[in-house]
């Protein structure tokens, strides 16, 4: 029994300790960027996390718009509402859609790689080597990838939004028939642009932080084993998605939940 | 004598296990210096405690006359540019190429143009015999060549001290030679001190200056090769000679054997 | 490095996040009325509003001219105050003009539906922060309900 305290309070210790070490690489990793040399690091980084995210951003993106205009059509068409198609996609695209699929997406194409990176060149005694070359690894290693995560997946999201739009439009407009003038002009009465863009961005920008932040640090926390790498990659995915869904319902309940 | 590296009355725990106790060593300047010992007895340590990447829980570690636990992290960082580390996996930057690596420090802490830092790379590469396979990346190299062009990336900046941590494991006979020859001359022509950290005794022996023998957290022997070859400790002779069974047991320490099979099957 | 064909890539991925925030800005969302800056604000008293929101739509004759801005209670005769910012574009109604909060179809949106009144010689235009005195409230439907069986009781 005391064993069982004991050992929860062991538990528990280690886990405040832990989230100590994110925080202060997370200090580390912020005030590191004036440099110019980590400027073109950072686009480097932007290009590994971003670019090569791009594809299954705009497939899914297109994917998810279509998907919701046929599902949206049919539901509308019967209350003769399908003139409402457009805001409903739009809405949905901007004010959820887009920043939580873009951040579980993000978490999985490019958190996952980031951590198991980290690891590596952690295993790979990289980070260590760095340090006696009397370079910070905080400054060179990761500093770039959370400021290439940080820049990168708003820009995802407002990319998979309008995509997405285009996509409702090419199933509902193009297939379906309902009118474009329709489609276009009550989506524009609807959809305001501080409201529901500048909020879809700013929660953007915060799931951004947070799965970027997850990844970076289990990859720089990890065992440096093959075992404990494939372990510190699966929890960046599972962690980092409950944390973007679980942020979701509260900066939604922020944004749009009281008048 | 003129040291480079002082450890005094260090104790090093990890946990609750002692890895050092109470042990004092010297690096002579611009020599060899050896320190071997069994497997798992924590050599790598205690090339990052001089390195300053661990703490001691008590004693000191002076480099250069400079205790490296009680300066700032911005003085510490200045200090290791005068040392480096050779990692035993090579520990070259996966990413960029041989070349690339090998100019990595110089970029990071120079401010060389581009042209001069070329043809430096290319005496760092010659001098290691690899010139040619500067193009290449870090994964189309072999074990061995490897550890040579992170060889050729530690002494990049003319380091006063290079740490070797186990340089020859896992090395074929000809590259174990070339390895030896590269740390011999390296320490001749640019007059670097070395500490060379390893368990296979006859190539170390061919090569250092002064030889300590670390096991059960202390040090054990410490001469130079040839007081160390004649000496009358069981457990350095027991090391030297790769007895199985010695002061240092083949079994790890375990319950009696016929008390944990008979207490089983009761 | 960076090498050339990154740097040309990450413009690209530059570029594309453009072409989707004009997209987003100009097609998509309406920020017509807040962007310009161009707006003057009446104001009107009704008894109820029904579900008259912040940024419904203001028409006249079925065009948007503006948006609601707010929406208060008077504190001394606890009358809802809506506040409207339209276009200067549309500066010459009437004072006679009348506001209605109307329903856009039978389960629509709500918003306020401006009738401008008859400009005779010696009446002005309204002006910025005027109150518009013709006011007629939302259709609340429970108190049509309420007052259809009121009106039969007492048949």
């Amino acid at each position: 029994m005391i064993d069982w305290v004991a050992q929860i309070g062991a538990r528990t210790i280690s886990k405040i300790a832990a989230t100590g070490r994110a925080g202060l690489m997370l200090f580390g990793a912020i005030f590191a960027l004036p440099q110019l040399k980590n400027i073109r690091l950072t686009i480097q980084q932007i290009y590994v996390v971003g670019v090569q995210s791009l594809l299954i951003i705009i497939v899914s993106g297109l994917f998810i718009g279509m998907v919701m205009a046929l599902q949206g059509y049919t539901i509308l068409v019967d209350y003769g509402a399908e003139g409402s198609l457009g805001p409903m996609v739009a809405l949905s695209l901007l004010r959820e859609l887009g920043p939580v699929v873009t951040a579980l997406l993000f978490a999985g194409r490019a958190g996952s790689a980031l951590t198991a990176e980290i690891g590596l060149m952690k295993a790979t005694e990289q980070l260590s080597s760095l340090e006696m070359m009397a370079v910070d690894p905080l400054r060179r290693v990761v500093a770039p990838r959370f400021w290439a995560g940080m820049i990168s997946m708003p820009m995802l999201a407002l990319i998979f939004s309008a995509v997405g739009i285009l996509g409702g439009h090419f199933v509902g407009v193009d297939w379906l028939g309902v009118d474009a003038g329709s489609y276009w002009s009550i989506m524009q009465a609807t959809v305001d642009w501080n409201e529901d863009v500048v909020n879809g961005i700013i929660k953007s920008v915060v799931f951004a932080t947070v799965v970027t932040w997850i990844a970076i640090f289990k990859g720089y926390d990890a065992i440096p084993t093959s075992e404990g790498i494939s372990k510190a990659t699966t929890e960046t995915v599972v962690f980092s998605s409950l944390a973007v869904l679980g942020l979701d319902f509260v900066l939604t309940a922020i944004m749009f939940g009281i008048e | 004598m003129d040291n480079l590296v002082t450890i005094k009355n260090m104790t090093f725990k990890r946990g609750s296990r002692t890895i050092y106790n109470d042990i004092s060593l010297n690096v002579p300047r611009g020599k060899i210096t050896a320190v071997m010992g069994p497997s798992g007895i924590g050599k790598t340590t205690l090339l990052k405690l001089i390195g300053g990447q661990l703490t001691p829980d008590s004693g000191t570690v002076e480099f250069n006359g400079k205790n490296v636990h009680a300066i700032s992290r911005n003085q510490l960082f200045e200090l290791r540019r005068d040392m480096s580390m050779l990692f035993q996996s090579g520990a070259l930057f996966t990413d960029i190429s041989v070349f690339d690596n090998v100019a990595f420090p110089l970029r990071e802490h120079t401010h060389l143009s581009e042209s001069v830092i070329k043809s430096l790379v290319a005496l760092k590469l010659q001098a290691v015999g690899l010139r040619g396979a500067a193009n290449l990346m870090p994964s189309e190299l072999s074990g061995g060549m490897a550890r040579r062009a992170a060889l050729a990336r530690a002494i990049a900046l003319d380091p006063k001290l290079i740490m070797f941590d186990e340089p020859f494991a896992g090395q074929d006979p000809i590259s174990m030679g070339v390895l030896v020859k590269l740390i011999r001359a390296l320490n001749d022509s640019l007059g670097v001190t070395s500490i060379v950290v390893t368990h296979d005794v006859t190539e170390v022996l061919t090569i250092a200056d002064y030889v300590y023998i670390l096991a059960e957290q202390k040090i054990i022997g410490e001469g130079t090769p040839e007081q160390i070859q004649q000496s009358e400790s069981d457990l350095v002779q027991q090391f030297l000679q790769g007895k199985a069974d010695g002061p240092v047991p083949f079994h790890f320490s375990a319950p009696d054997l016929s008390e944990q099979l008979l207490g089983a099957s009761s | 490095m960076t090498t050339r064909k990154t740097e040309i890539l990450v413009g690209i991925f530059v570029l594309l996040t453009i072409a989707a925030t004009l997209l987003l800005g100009l097609k998509v969302a309406n920020q017509g009325m807040q962007a310009n800056g161009d707006t003057y604000t009446l104001k009107a008293k009704f008894d109820n509003i029904g579900g008259l929101k912040e940024r419904s739509a203001v028409k006249v004759g079925g065009v948007t001219v503006g948006r609601v801005e707010s929406i208060e209670l008077d504190s001394d005769d606890f009358t809802p105050v809506v506040v409207l910012s339209i276009s200067t574009q549309y500066s010459t109604f009437p004072e006679t003009t009348s506001v209605a909060i109307l329903t856009s179809g039978l389960l629509g949106e709500q918003y306020v539906g401006l009738q401008p009144g008859f400009s005779f010689g010696d009446i002005e235009n309204l002006k910025d922060g005027d109150f518009i005195e013709d006011t007629k409230s939302a259709l609340v439907l429970e108190d049509l309900i309420g007052q259809f069986l009121f009106s039969r009781d007492s048949d």
